[in-house]
């Protein structure tokens, strides 16, 4: 029998929230370490910044600089809550829709977007920037955080794991392994379920009939809580403890309650699934206006800080366009590398092959 | 010398490997307490701690997704999976993360693991317990998959497999786990990827690879007392392919049959039919004739012995190879019709 009691594991019955839509305060529950105003400031700032990368990006995929770009605009105090709260020995294992929190985690822009561009499966080292590869299949990477929390506690580290996910993936077995999983082996692994709303075009209503995500770690003794995720207090306040319990050795499973205010991708056309007035409901709910008017309120923003976190999107919003501007520069030869520590016969045959075909067209 | 079986020889490799190397972890359902249901783990978590050998949760694709985070961690996972259709439920994990990681991150994240798979048929297995899964495996770049048909290659290729810095899929012919060999255990220091010629012939080539090894044997003794004198190949391990080592053979004997126990369509064996004719088409004087299991789900126990590719049916292959120069009637007649 597992020494846990349930209601230990239970999360809170409404999603934990600190600041209303309209930024005042309101009294959420105890036992949340309340972040401090200087780092709340720093969480407006990059916020400020991360929109912007998200509103470049989207941009990039008009001018045809990006394949595709799935859009994190709504989901900010998620993306930089997530990113502020690791240390730097500490993995994020991020999907396609992080490059945000990515970016915000201190990766370099273009790096963060070689999947999306298309020049890469994966820009960066993940070795270096403690950053798995970007996940385009759903949930299988919370099983690689899970192995990798697990393998950083053997070796005697405290560092944690953070994987993302989205609502629909929960739906998917490798989630509910990974949960498993993390429980049996006292992984330092938290999952963050950023639910917005939509899995593509499918709602949560028919995705689940859990009365909240956070549910779904109960059975598997995880502990889990559902926090406001347009709420930036709430978020770093709940993921600051859920590291803290990680770390002591017992994952943790948040569920984020958010909104993707654009269509799954600039592929996508959520009218087609979707109304209008929702989307603007949402908008009353954003995460950066609320900060931003409760920082106002504590006389901690001023109209000069605001300018100069825009100010600081702006430089990386124009460093990426003249950068993504250029052509990468892609060898094709470089096909055959990587498939194995060292290529078989068949490979170099054909690599050997392409390289006639590029000689000849050369010719 | 006492007689070891080839689930001796495979405990053995894990030991020496686990004793060579404390990265290498072996873990599974079962594989603990029990020493897994083939016997295979025996006595390693008593020997090692539960540390280094550990029963997981019975979920396939969390063993998979787990060894490959484990392996980023930096340890070196050596999985089983029960049977080979169990390991299906991993089947993403396998072919969309362990296979690729290497080649997304560009060299930076490797994943070196062993999956173990015990396979194939001839054991009396009810449904789901016999499949020959190798075809799914080779067909996905990023893996190798190895396969042993005698005790000291169980032992030397799971060493290989373990030492290697890929992930190496390791399919153990269940049917010869009790096989027996009087020999002395030794580990041959050699990269993956070589062929071994098993028998030595001039007529014609046998290749086999796995539980199909020694019914070719067999099938080449049979032959000898007609008078027909066959090599046979024993592939060892299908990715890499030792194209050398076949292409050597079937260019001198001018003949070949491949013998796989897997279905025939788009099966392995098919990949080296058409490598053969690639490479040796002057060399050939008949059709490379395939032998395989037949196109159908894998039958139940009591009637797998019709299904599987036995010594008669390699021999009637070989009686195929045109030796008298008359063409091979069975695919003349209807094909017009």
């Amino acid at each position: 029998m597992s020494d846990h009691i349930a209601t230990d594991l239970l999360p809170s019955a409404t999603p934990v929230r600190y600041l209303a839509e309209d930024g005042t305060t309101v009294d959420g529950p105890a036992g949340y370490p309340r972040p401090s105003t200087e780092e709340l400031r720093e969480a407006h700032r990059r916020m400020v910044v991360g929109r912007r990368f998200d509103a470049q990006a989207t941009a990039l995929t008009k001018q045809g600089r990006l394949a595709v770009y799935p859009s994190s605009h709504g989901q900010e105090a998620c993306q930089i809550a997530a990113a502020m709260v690791l240390r730097e020995d500490d993995w994020l294992f991020p999907t396609y829709r992080d490059t945000m929190a990515m970016v915000t985690r201190g990766l370099d822009p273009v790096e963060a977007l070689g999947l999306l561009r298309g020049d890469a499966h994966c820009g960066y080292d993940p070795n270096a920037t403690r950053t798995a590869p970007q996940c385009t299949p759903l949930s299988t990477q919370t099983l690689h955080a899970t192995g990798l929390a697990y393998a950083l506690r053997r070796k005697g580290t405290d560092s944690a794991v953070l994987a993302l996910i989205g609502d629909g993936a929960t739906s998917e077995g490798d989630f509910h392994e990974a949960l498993n999983f993390a429980a049996v082996f006292e992984a330092p692994v938290v999952f963050l379920v950023q639910n917005n709303g939509f899995a593509i075009s499918v709602p949560l209503e028919k995705q689940t009939k859990a009365p909240s995500l956070a549910y779904k770690g109960v059975g598997y003794g995880v502990r889990s809580e559902q926090v406001d995720g347009n709420d930036p207090v709430a978020m770093l306040a709940v993921l600051h403890k859920a590291f803290e319990h990680a770390r002591a050795g017992a994952p943790f499973l948040v569920e984020a309650h958010t909104y993707r205010i654009e269509a799954h991708t600039n592929a996508d056309d959520a009218t087609r699934y979707r109304n209008s007035d929702e989307v603007d409901r949402w908008l009353d709910a954003d995460p950066l206006a609320r900060l931003e008017k409760h920082l106002r309120t504590l006389g901690a923003l001023t109209d000069e800080d605001v300018a100069a976190a825009q100010a600081d999107g702006e430089r990386l919003a124009a460093d990426l366009r003249s950068r993504m501007n250029a052509d990468p520069h892609l060898d094709p030869m470089t096909l055959f590398d990587h498939v194995y520590a060292r290529p078989t016969t068949q490979l170099v045959e054909q690599r050997d092959l392409l390289a006639t075909e590029l000689k000849a067209q050369e010719g | 010398m006492a007689a070891t079986t080839m689930a001796q020889a495979l405990n053995r490799a894990l030991r020496d490997s686990m004793t060579a190397d404390e990265r290498v972890l072996v873990f599974g359902e079962d594989v603990g307490q029990l020493g897994g249901v083939f016997r295979i783990t025996d006595g390693l978590t008593r020997d090692f701690g539960e540390d280094r050998c550990f029963d997981t949760p019975l979920a396939e694709a969390g063993i998979v997704g787990f060894a490959l985070g484990m392996a980023m961690g930096g340890f070196k996972p050596v999985v089983e999976m029960q049977f080979d259709a169990f390991a299906y439920p991993a089947f993403e994990q396998i072919t969309s993360h362990v296979a690729k990681m290497r080649n997304r991150t560009r060299g930076h994240l490797t994943v070196p693991m062993v999956i173990r798979v015990p396979y194939a048929g001839g054991i009396g297995g009810v449904e789901h317990h016999c499949d020959s899964s190798e075809a799914y495996y080779v067909h996905t770049p990023g893996l190798k998959v190895v396969t042993p048909a005698t005790v000291n290659d169980a032992y030397t290729l799971l060493r290989e497999a373990i030492d290697d810095p890929d992930p190496v899929i390791f399919m153990e012919p269940k049917k010869l786990y009790w096989s027996k060999e009087d020999i002395e255990l030794r580990h041959i220091d050699e990269p993956l990827g070589h062929a071994a010629v098993r028998r030595h012939g001039k007529d014609a080539t046998l290749i086999a690879y796995g539980p199909s090894v020694p019914v070719a044997l067999q099938a080449a003794e049979a032959a000898a007392e007609e008078g027909v004198d066959l090599e046979v190949i024993d592939l060892r391990s299908l990715v890499p392919f030792d194209d050398d080592t076949v292409m050597r053979s079937v260019r001198r004997t001018g003949r070949c049959v491949v013998v796989q126990e897997a279905s025939g369509f788009a099966g392995f064996g098919a990949e080296i039919v058409a490598r053969i004719q690639e490479r040796c088409f002057h060399s050939l004087a008949a059709p490379v004739i395939r032998v395989a299991g037949f196109d159908i789900p894998y039958p139940p126990p009591m009637l797998e012995h019709s299904h599987l590719p036995s010594v008669d049916r390699v021999l009637d292959a070989v009686d195929r190879l045109q030796f008298t120069d008359e063409p091979d009637h069975r695919y003349l007649t209807g094909a017009h019709s």
